[in-house]
């Protein structure tokens, strides 16, 4: 390399080698440039290799983080953990870089007449104590509410569940993972009765077929996508890529299917009316396992505030099933959904065939959804009519978005309706969660409160007083951003914001708390197959950075429940771990011990007498199954999964003559969501800067739109402008635009609509009206 | 002054042939891949000209078998 290369210049060539490496993934899965790895390297370093996850996606990637001299510097794949066998993506291999950014939120902001004044870390919390205490006191505990995350690590969600639902008694506790798996949840509920899905990654080694429903996982879960590609290379399976966009995952796929919005819950109905009209049901199956049920229709989509929906179900047989899908014939679905007859009939076919292992994965297409429950039961109709499920390389995949969206939001249940283990409702659910915090049983309310969305419109109608935000951007991830935004500004509500960089949303907080990021703290996540995974703190954080669980509990201590929270700050992370699994206890959600998640890379739970349990729900792999059969849907009382009849519904927000373009909105390889972390490295922020608006080249032509000319995207509820882009990136269908959400300068959210799933309360980011015109 | 990178794919078993020779041509970085066969290669160059003469340097060595400019994150939107 020559010496007079200035910074800027190395920048440039390592985001070109970067690129390089990413091209390279995707064509050749499981690469590894070990010495790209190690280039950064201090000469002569010693350096002590630390385990632990990645800090980005749900795919849960082990890392090996070298440490010199106390400074994290280098970052590579851990060979040994079995998720990503040493292989990461561009995301995985930079993350260390976002600590060295300028800004870094190091000390307690509070502030002072509109100002931000450094104040120490104990005053600060003394003053959240006080505020949160003094709003209870004058207006209920209702009045106070805490918003966490899904990358939020398995402790700081259980302190955050145990202060707000054990110690003050309120169920007003959500978290950002309502804005991308609650769709999963609800579906997994009301399919299994069991959250979380029942395979593991290697499905991959084993599946004939890999059907993706509206997921670009080469860009969302690259490593992932490495693995099947690797198996296409290798042993001619298949990867066919179902979505409304085409996108790298569509191109580096066998067969590429396009769909118009909304019309999957046409087509996956189209695919059950094919498998039982061609004679594909594998009946044993069918008969030994599954029950029917019907569900209300004609939902609404919660565009009103206080929005109350409860779902009715209704036993129904297999003949009246059969007769609600001739409303699905693939030639009837053809009309709407633009998949063709013999498309539709060649997905039949693929999940008809017994002899074909097939694997379905999906994550935000199917869960940001207005009908987001509907297409996860969907989906696993299809399974379940055809007995491909539980096996190794047949079943249905919800992935998650987040690093610990299934360990923390999920299996601690940093939900309004959730406790560790089961919901606020259940009477039984609400005493184990007594007797294990010890409170008074009478302490946690029986009724849900604020989901998401509703917790933001509570905020702006004044009826939540304090909010606490930590490890999320909401500012900048909520739909409709154009109403919460000045909600939160209102006077009416004290903002707690908890973060490592300043947002958006800390720009709004009258107190930001520094938090430690990732490997400045001890942790635990849980990723998309149900591994949990530990690590221990790598190094100090800056200043007067303090991980999250223990602000949480210094607070706690201040309101006067420090009996509730007698952990040190040294053991803090495993202390909660300890008390926390025995909510988990037993066969159906063991979860692994310390000391095991300390030497491994993680392990599968349910965790049965010292093994991972990678297949739920089969006999042969699941030691909870106990009803003498093959397969045993214990989730549900009667050990059987329910096929749901469920029929299609428009979208809350169709193009019309006003507004003629779907927004479709979503994600890049390069942004970890919102872009606060991987916005600050530079690496990552180089190759790819700012948000742009994509067209489909036939409505750029008509538009007389050129490539990086400045476009005006609004809807009705407000506007946003970003540079065109055609022909680059993804490719969207005609009379589809579609925007990624990382740039806090260019708010897409300003945009997006705040409909949601009436059953999951999930809002659909992926459809509504808008249109376009030069800036 | 382009900075460019590209997968350089080796003639078979010719891995190790290719990344001496591409180590002793000028403004060009190279990066093996560990397990598989597969070079990248990163041209940093003052100028048009130049550039050209480097990828000329390259495209000339016996041992490649293919030169593929990364295209995707090379865009303008990426400048
Ligand atoms: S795929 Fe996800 S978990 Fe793996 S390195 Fe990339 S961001 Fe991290």
């Amino acid at each position: 390399m020559q010496n007079s290369l200035t910074s800027r210049r190395n920048f440039l060539k390592k985001m070109a080698a970067a690129a390089a490496m990413t091209a390279a993934a995707s064509m050749f899965p499981g690469i590894i440039f070990a010495s790209e790895q190690e280039a950064n390297l201090p000469k002569g370093a010693n350096l002590d290799w630390k385990k632990g996850p990645c800090r980005f996606c749900g795919v849960g990637c082990g890392i090996l983080v070298g440490v010199d001299q106390g400074k994290a510097v280098a970052v590579k794949g851990d060979p040994n953990c079995e998720v990503n066998k040493g292989l990461l993506c561009v995301k995985g291999y930079h993350q260390i870089m976002c600590t060295q950014a300028k800004d870094r939120l190091t000390h307690a902001l509070v502030k002072k007449n509109g100002r931000y004044v450094q104040t120490p870390i104990d005053e600060a919390l003394d003053l959240v104590a006080n505020k949160m205490k003094e709003t209870i006191t004058k207006h209920g505990k209702d009045s106070v509410a805490m918003y966490t995350s899904g990358q939020s690590t398995i402790p700081e969600g259980y302190v955050a569940s145990k202060l707000m639902k054990g110690a003050i008694g309120t169920n007003n506790l959500d978290c950002n993972a309502r804005l991308c798996m609650a769709s999963a949840v609800a579906g997994f509920l009301t399919t299994f009765g069991a959250d979380e899905p029942m395979g593991c990654y290697e499905d991959i080694d084993h599946a004939d077929y890999f059907i993706t429903w509206g997921n670009n996982m080469a860009e969302m879960h690259p490593v992932l996508f490495s693995r099947m590609l690797e198996q296409k290379n290798r042993r001619g399976a298949k990867i066919i890529d179902f979505a409304t966009r085409t996108t790298r995952s569509s191109t580096a796929s066998n067969k590429s299917i396009l769909f118009e919005p909304q019309t999957d819950l046409a087509v996956a109905n189209a695919i059950c009316y094919e498998i039982i009209n061609n004679g594909w049901v594998n009946k044993s199956f069918v008969e030994n396992h599954v029950n029917f049920s019907k569900g209300l229709t004609n939902m609404g989509y919660g565009l009103e505030d206080k929005f109350k929906f409860s779902d009715k179900p209704t036993k129904i047989d297999f003949e009246s099933y059969k007769k609600f899908l001739e409303d699905y014939t693939p030639e009837k679905v053809a009309k709407y959904s633009k998949v063709s007859v013999k498309d539709i009939k060649y997905l039949a076919a693929i999940y008809g065939d017994p002899n074909k292992k097939v694997v379905s994965y999906w994550c935000m297409g199917m869960n940001q959804h207005t009908r987001g429950t509907w297409i996860n039961n969907l989906v696993y109709n299809i399974h379940l009519l055809t007995g491909k499920i539980s096996q190794p390389g047949n079943g249905p995949f919800s992935l998650t978005g987040q690093p610990s969206a299934c360990g923390t939001a999920r299996e601690v249940g940093t939900f309004t309706h959730k406790l560790p283990k089961g919901v606020v409702t259940n009477e039984k659910h609400r005493r184990l969660a007594a007797k294990i915090w010890n409170v008074p049983y009478e302490n946690i309310p029986a009724k849900p409160t604020y989901h998401a969305t509703e917790m933001f419109r509570a905020v702006d109608r004044g009826d939540i007083k304090f909010i606490w935000t930590q490890v999320t951007n909401p500012l900048v991830s909520l739909p409709k951003t154009s109403r919460y935004r000045p909600g939160m500004e209102k006077e009416s509500c004290f903002v707690v914001v908890s973060d490592v960089f300043p947002t958006p949303t800390s720009d709004v907080a009258d107190v930001i708390l520094p938090a430690s990021w990732h490997i400045e703290k001890s942790g635990l996540y849980g990723n998309s197959e149900r591994r949990t995974q530990h690590w221990d703190k790598m190094v100090d954080g800056p200043g007067e950075t303090t991980p999250d669980a223990w602000m949480t509990i210094e607070v706690a201590k201040r309101m006067g429940y420090g009996d509730l929270f007698p952990y040190s700050e040294e053991n803090h992370v495993e202390e909660i771990y300890n008390e926390y699994r025995q909510f988990h206890e037993g066969a159906k959600h063991g979860m692994a011990p310390l000391e095991v998640l300390k030497e491994e890379s993680g392990a599968i739970w349910p965790y049965v007498d010292g093994k991972s349990t990678q297949w739920r729900f089969n006999a042969k792999y699941d030691p909870a199954c106990s009803n003498d059969k093959d397969f045993h849907f214990y989730g549900k009382p009667d050990g059987k999964a329910v096929i749901w009849q469920r029929p299609y519904e428009p979208a809350a927000e169709s193009p019309d003559t006003e507004y003629p373009f779907w927004l479709n909105t979503g994600r890049v390889i390069e942004h970890w969501h919102t872009g606060s972390m991987t916005r600050r490295i530079p690496v990552l922020h180089k190759a790819m800067p700012a948000a742009y608006v994509e067209f489909h080249p036939d409505d750029a032509k008509k538009l007389g739109v050129r490539n990086g000319e400045k476009i005006k995207v609004s809807s009705r509820r407000g506007s946003c402008i970003l540079p065109a882009s055609i022909n680059e990136r993804g490719l969207p269908t005609r009379g589809q635009v579609f925007v990624p959400f990382f740039d806090e300068n260019m708010l897409i959210n300003d945009v997006t609509l705040d409909a949601f799933c009436p059953i999951s309360k999930e809002p659909d980011y992926k459809k509504c009206a808008v249109k376009v015109e030069k800036a | 002054m382009p900075i460019k990178s590209y997968l350089a794919h080796p003639q078979e078993g010719q891995k190790e042939v290719l990344m001496e020779a591409l180590s002793k041509i000028d403004n060009c970085e190279v990066i093996p891949a560990e397990n598989k066969n597969l070079l990248i290669v990163v041209t940093d160059t003052e100028s048009q000209t130049d550039d050209e003469k480097v990828k000329g340097s390259i495209e000339a060595i016996e041992s490649l078998k293919l030169l593929a400019m990364v295209s995707g994150f090379n865009t303008p939107k990426n400048n």
